[in-house]
This record gives C-alpha cells, structure tokens and sequence, in this order.
C-alpha cells in the first residue's frame, strides 16, 4: 500500500525539484550551477545507455565514449558545416551513431563476457586515434563549433531542454524495461544459453539493446556539444566510457535511477572538489573516484540505488514486524 | 506417427566419439527414455537434436522436417522444448518472469510497440499473463510467483524448469534428468508432472538414471554405452538386454 503513493510522489517531487532548480536563487544557485546540472544531466543520459546494454542486457561495452563523440560530432558537423536546420541535425545525429552502432555490433556482439568488453574498448581507442589525426574531421586542436539555435541561447533554455531530454529517455526506458521486450533482454543477462534453448534470437536482441544504447549515448553527446558551443576530438576519449561505466556503477546497474543518481551525485562531486580550492585536488579526482568505486563494489554490490532498496525492504519488514508484534520465524 | 527421426547421428571431440552413428525414433504422443551410464552420450544427443552443438554428421528430422545443425532458438520455434541437467533457470529473476521469457518466442512487440504501446502489446501480454497462470497451476508452482527462481526448493526449480518449457506450447518436451539431485521422496510430484505432460498429447524424450520411474513411465527406452546405441524397444526388453545389464543396470530390477 505505501509503495503505491511513495513511488510516484517521490518521482514527482524530483521532477518539481528539478524544474525548479533554476529559480531556487535563494539558495544560491547562480548562473554556473545551472551549467553544471545542465552538464550533469546529459552525462546522466549517457549512463542511462549503458545501464541499457550493461545493467539490463548483461554485455560490457566499453565504446559509450566512442559513440557519444560520434553523437556530438554528427551533429556539430550537421549544424554547422552542413547548416542543418536543428530539428533535423539532433535526431539524424543520434540516428547515425545508431547506424554506426549497428555495424560495430554486428561482428563485436559475436564475442561473449570480458572479450566484448575488449572488443568494444579497442574500437574506442581506434576512434579516438582517428578523430584525433583527421583534423579534416574533427578539426583537430581548434574543434568543431556547434551552433545554438535561437531558442537554446539562454542558459535556462538549454537546462530546460536537457531535462526534457532526460525525462523523455527515463520514460522510454522505463517502457523498455518494464514490457516484454525488456525481461529478454534481462535473460539474456541472467542465462544466455537458456535464453536460446527457450527460442529467443539473443543475438538480434543484443543487437537491438546496443544499437539503441547507441542512439542515446549520440543523443546525450550532441546535448554536450550544444551546452559547450563547441567540441574537440577529446570528447571521444575511451576515458568517458570509463567514467559513464562508474556512473552507473556507483548509482546502481539495472536500476532506472541508478544511472541518474551516480551521474548527477559524482558530478556534482567533482565539482564540489574543484570549489573547495585545495590545490591540486582536481589532479586526484580519478583516485577519488577510483577509492569510491572499490567501496561501492565491496559494500554496494547493487550501487548506491539497489543498496537503498535493499535497506529499504529490510526496514519496511522490520518495522512491519515490530508494529503487528509479529515472532520472528 | 514418427516426431522426431534421428539417423547416423555422429558427434567427435577431438579424437573422442561422443555420440556414435545413434538412430532412433521418437513416435508422438509416447514417453521415450534414454538411459545409459556416465558419458554414454545421453546430454550430447540432447545437445545435439536441440542445436546448443552442431553434429558431425547424420541427420536429426522433426515432423518431416530436418532441422540438423539449426540454432537453438530455430529448434525451439520448430516445437522442441528442452530441460537441462543441472537446472538451468533465469535465477535472480521471479519464477512468473521465467515463465513470462518461455512465452517470448510466441509473441511478436518489439522496441516500436513498447514505445508506442501498441494493441498487440497489450493483447501479447494478456494473453502471456493467462498463459503463465495456466502453467503456474499446472506445475503447482503458484505459491512460489514472486520469489526468485534461485530461492525456491531444488524440487520446485526442476517444475519451473519444465514450467519454463512448456510455456512456448512446444510438440516434444527434452527432460534431462528431471528427477537429477532431488531426494527420492519428492520424485513423484515430478513424475505424475510428467504423466500429465502426455495426457496433454505432448511427446516426451527423458533422460533419466532411476530405473523405476523410466520403467513405469517410459513406453519405449534407448540405451547409449560410450555414445553407441546398445538397446532400443519396450522397457522390459530392454531391461533384460544382456548388453545393457553388462554395460549399465547389473540386473534388471523390474
């Protein structure tokens, strides 16, 4: 009975919060703050892929760097050099790197556990090598300048469309996840040889789960591109799939939050560890993060989400025992 | 008459012959044992009839159709069910969500109708959710629904099992050891579950080491010794086979 209120009351009270966020002055949330969020939430996009084909499909792709880059840089291209209007740019970005995707996973997704985890990282590195020297592509050092359309030149505006984003790719996953199609995908993960035996086609799935992880990672790298105005080769740097594999991690794989929380909790984290001004503390920051992870791992094998959960079932008994004076079995 | 043909069907590992030249037929409708000591061949013939390895060469026919060295999946499509020796289960997920996977392959949504949620979604999962009451009731597994499949009694693991099969409506059901690690007392429930599987009209192939049960359940048994069919006929001629007393049972119990 409480599930049924909590639930959606929390989500709604997120929500409320978040589309409140830019106005909360009093608490002193400035100008910088609305650009940290805003970056936080695309990064938040980026976990919720992997979480798609990690957390639920069960296959380590280490490429999510490499996809987004190609996001970012399809569309800055398409914008820019291309003059696309927007509205095409964005999808026909993300609809790219999916078809990129496609044919990655075709021959990678023949490999099973740790070697599609090296498969992928390889193909990572390779594309970070060719953006970085084909500076006809990437426009090597200088980058690529990615155009605001009008109604995404206020600061606010960008915040609010990358929420909208965010919202919209948590609603799809949430369809994914909860329906047919999404428990699969999850005996894919759980049993792949029974998944076959029982008639499913697990490789067309994981196809299907990776091309559209794909699709999101190249959106949440075009909205990157957008916040910054402009891109580099950086961008699709292997050392992002590591950080959005940490996201997910430390929030929780195969959680709908997980992603969310580890993402927006570990950005802001970085940030917070910039203001403080101890010299240097930035330089640390990946064994920070690395400390966090063997802690996560050790104490929260589910990640900060699925151990709340856990704790929360086991108060919810708790409590419900004490009150109905219930003798433990 | 004939479900499932199998003929010269071979299968090398390295220099080992594991299954040797074993034809057999599988008449519909009849519960056909496979019996044999350890490394006979038995699992590597499931194997091999239900796609997880392909054969080296012979032929495996289902309902006319051959079906030699298909995948997994496209065998399972085609009707065959199967079961695995150390149970195989989606164990972290509840035992109606195993079910709900065996019944994927005969739904059709994909990502567009999960998106867009499509009356076929909606009619594909009405009809899953009445399936899997059927089979949850069927199984008498209805009072374990929501935990893990990994959580429940082994016995109970080895009815989902089956559960988990028939939920795709298959035409032959592979049982590989059905009754394997469960204590002799609660074999029956598994058992009378298998008698209720024929009466269904579905044709049963199990494999199984407790002479008893095969005897009285099996209308016909094949006997394998180091991957050669050594007996084939009805229980008590095969019992009293004097190859198959040398190579496996010692004396016929029945």
């Amino acid at each position: 009975m409480m599930k049924k209120f909590t639930k959606p009351g929390l989500y709604l009270l997120l929500l409320g919060l978040a589309v409140a966020f830019p106005w909360l002055k009093f608490i002193g949330v400035d100008k910088y703050q609305i650009r940290i969020m805003t970056l936080a939430m695309a990064w938040a996009i980026a976990a919720l892929s992997l979480n798609l084909i990690l957390g639920y499909t069960g296959q380590a792709s280490l490429a999510q760097g490499a996809f987004m880059g190609i996001g970012a840089y399809s569309f800055g291209i398409l914008a820019q050099r291309a003059g696309l209007n927007f509205w095409l740019a964005l999808p026909l970005a993300c609809l790219i790197t999916a078809f990129i995707g496609l044919l990655v996973g075709l021959p990678s997704l023949r490999t099973k556990g740790p070697y599609f985890a090296i498969v992928t990282l390889c193909f990572n590195v390779i594309v970070f090598k060719v953006f970085e020297n084909w500076t006809w592509l990437s426009g090597g050092i200088q980058g690529q300048v990615v155009p605001q359309p009008a109604f995404l030149v206020q600061r606010w505006a960008r915040y609010y469309f990358v929420l909208g984003c965010l919202v919209l790719v948590l609603v799809v996953m949430h369809f994914i996840v909860k329906s047919l199609l999404g428990v699969t995908l999850m005996s894919i993960r759980s049993n792949e040889n029974l998944a076959e035996a029982v008639g499913i086609n697990t490789f067309r799935n994981k196809l299907l789960s990776f091309v559209v992880s794909c699709f999101i990672v190249g959106l949440a790298g075009s909205l990157l591109a957008i916040e910054n105005g402009q891109l580099d080769f950086t961008i699709t740097s292997y050392l992002y799939s590591f950080y959005i594999l940490i996201y997910v991690l430390i929030g929780g794989a195969a959680t709908l939050a997980g992603p969310v929380v580890g993402a927006i909790g570990l950005y802001w984290l970085l940030d917070y560890m910039k203001k403080v001004g101890i010299k240097g503390v930035e330089e640390f920051r990946y064994l920070i993060f690395g400390l966090i992870l063997i802690l996560v791992v050790i104490y929260l094998p589910r990640g900060v989400v699925g151990g709340t959960k856990q704790f929360w079932e086991w108060a919810k008994t708790r409590f419900k025992k004490k009150k109905t004076g219930e003798v433990l079995e | 008459m004939t479900l499932l043909r199998v003929e010269g069907l071979t299968r090398l590992f390295g220099g080992l012959v594991a299954v040797n030249k074993v034809d057999f037929e599988v008449p519909e409708g009849n519960i056909v044992g496979i019996i044999g000591p350890n490394g006979a061949g038995k699992s590597t013939l499931f194997n091999l009839i239900g796609g997880s390895i392909p054969p080296t060469s012979g032929k495996v026919v289902f309902g006319g159709k051959e079906i030699t060295g298909w995948n997994p999946h496209h065998v399972a499509r085609e009707g065959i069910a199967r079961t695995f020796q150390t149970t195989a289960l989606f164990e972290e997920l509840p035992v109606y969500v195993n079910l709900v996977i065996g019944r994927r392959m005969r739904t059709r949504s994909g990502l567009w109708d999960v998106i867009l949620h499509t009356p076929r979604l909606r009619r594909e999962k009405n009809e899953t959710t009445g399936k899997v009451m059927e089979v949850l009731e069927f199984t008498g597994l209805g009072q374990y629904a929501n935990e893990p499949a990994g959580s429940i009694p082994q016995e109970a693991q080895k009815r989902l099992a089956i559960g988990v099969a028939l939920m795709g409506d298959p035409r032959l059901l592979l049982l590989d050891e059905p009754t394997g690690g469960v204590g002799m007392g609660e074999t029956d429930n598994i058992i009378a579950l298998i008698d209720r599987i024929r009466a269904m009209g579905i044709t049963v192939c199990v494999i199984e080491h407790k002479m008893r049960m095969i005897m009285s359940l099996a209308d016909r048994i094949v006997a394998l010794n180091f991957g050669v069919k050594i007996a084939e006929g009805v229980p008590q001629q095969v019992c009293e086979d004097p190859s198959v007393i040398e190579a496996y049972l010692g004396e016929c119990i029945a």
